[in-house]
């Protein structure tokens, strides 16, 4: 459970995703997708949240061991990205509808 | 209440007695402690995490408003030290688990060498803040001050000569504009402020490792400070693009 100790192999096959994390997200970014892919779907903003949220949850599982942890650990580090996810979902749920049925766009006037 | 004071010699009996030295009397055995800390240690982190939720929430909301003028201003920092500071950060990740696994090991001199890396590591990375916040004040980006002036670089985000030359001298622009550097160095500052404090946890448990305090069976606050120190990483992790890398192409969309 706790006692577990990961190998330094796996420290260091995380580290080195980690990075690959960072050079893509760096050379993505240079990259117009939106342009290249004829959208106006924020796919350059899209692309760098996927990668920093998977190299949040490589950080998370290895480096801070939830992966090896107690379910009940588990479970809090779940209930507080939930509670997270409550926060932004129902501000971003007002703030995104504020225009509806009326003439100003979202936060008022431009 | 005699075992809340541990001398080394009570340390050495209590060993021999068959009972741990470092285990707290209203807890069962040592995984029951180190079980109930990591646990307490992972509630302040959800704190942590609706803390600096909310300080990301605003960033989305004014970013969903001011989006131009977020990109504009985020093309002006360099982002090469940014990128730099994140592959930094992430190696005092690397090596604050690595003193976690020397002290699973029981390895003292690994753990206080481990740890002092970290150490080492988050100051190269404040001292690259340093400068980028210095250049910051060069630039005349600092909000809030009178001298405050941005001036958006043309070819970039859409942004013509003239358009740049025009939107230099709009005030309202001016004052949109210092939205986002209010922002980035809240954002940042919040950030560095935690890297401070965990340097300053760091300093004395590398003393501590490495007079042995630390061993194979009783290693919690190095652990739990790994947690904050992880923790601290994965905000800069979505620190990185999101007030970096908002948009470095010529257009804007």
């Amino acid at each position: 459970m706790s006692e577990h100790v990961v190998p330094v192999r796996t420290y260091l096959l995380v580290f080195a995703a980690l990075m690959v994390g960072t050079i893509s997200t760096y050379f993505a970014a240079q990259i117009d997708m939106e342009a290249a892919f004829h959208t106006r779907f924020p796919l350059n903003s899209l692309v760098a949240l996927a990668i920093a949220v998977t190299k949040a949850v490589l950080v998370i599982l290895f480096f801070m061991h939830v992966k090896y942890s107690t379910r009940l650990t588990k479970v809090v580090v779940v209930a507080s990205f939930f509670w997270l996810g409550i926060m932004l979902t129902i501000t971003m749920s007002d703030y995104l509808f504020r225009a509806f049925g009326s003439p100003v766009g979202v936060g008022g006037p431009k | 209440m005699s075992e809340t004071v541990i001398s080394p010699d009570s340390r050495e009996e209590a060993l021999h007695t068959g009972h741990h030295p470092d285990l707290q009397h209203h807890f069962d055995d040592m995984e029951q402690q180190k079980e109930a800390s990591s646990l307490g240690m992972w509630v302040f982190l959800g704190q942590e995490i609706m803390f600096f939720g909310g300080l990301f929430l605003l960033y989305l909301i004014y970013r969903m408003n001011y989006y131009p003028i977020f990109s504009m201003a985020s093309s002006s920092i360099n982002v090469k030290w940014g990128a730099i500071n994140t592959v930094v950060l992430i190696g005092s990740s690397l090596t604050m688990a690595m003193a976690v696994h020397s002290a699973q090991l029981g390895h003292r001199k690994l753990l206080t060498f481990f740890l002092i890396g970290t150490i080492v590591l988050g100051a190269v990375f404040l001292g690259i803040k340093t400068k980028e916040y210095h250049d910051k004040y060069v630039e005349h980006h600092i909000p809030g001050t009178d001298s405050f002036h941005f001036v958006p670089e043309p070819g970039l985000n859409g942004v013509t000569e003239e358009q740049s030359e025009m939107l230099s001298h709009n005030p309202a622009f001016q004052r949109s504009a210092q939205i986002f550097f209010s922002l980035y160095f809240v954002m940042t500052g919040t950030h560095a402020l935690h890297m401070i404090v965990g340097i300053g946890i760091l300093i004395p448990m590398v003393i501590l490792a490495w007079k042995g305090r630390y061993d194979s069976s009783y290693y919690t606050p190095v652990e739990n400070f790994g947690l904050y120190w992880h923790f601290v990483d994965i905000i800069w992790i979505f620190l990185f693009p999101l007030i970096y890398l908002i948009n470095r192409t010529p257009h804007i969309g």
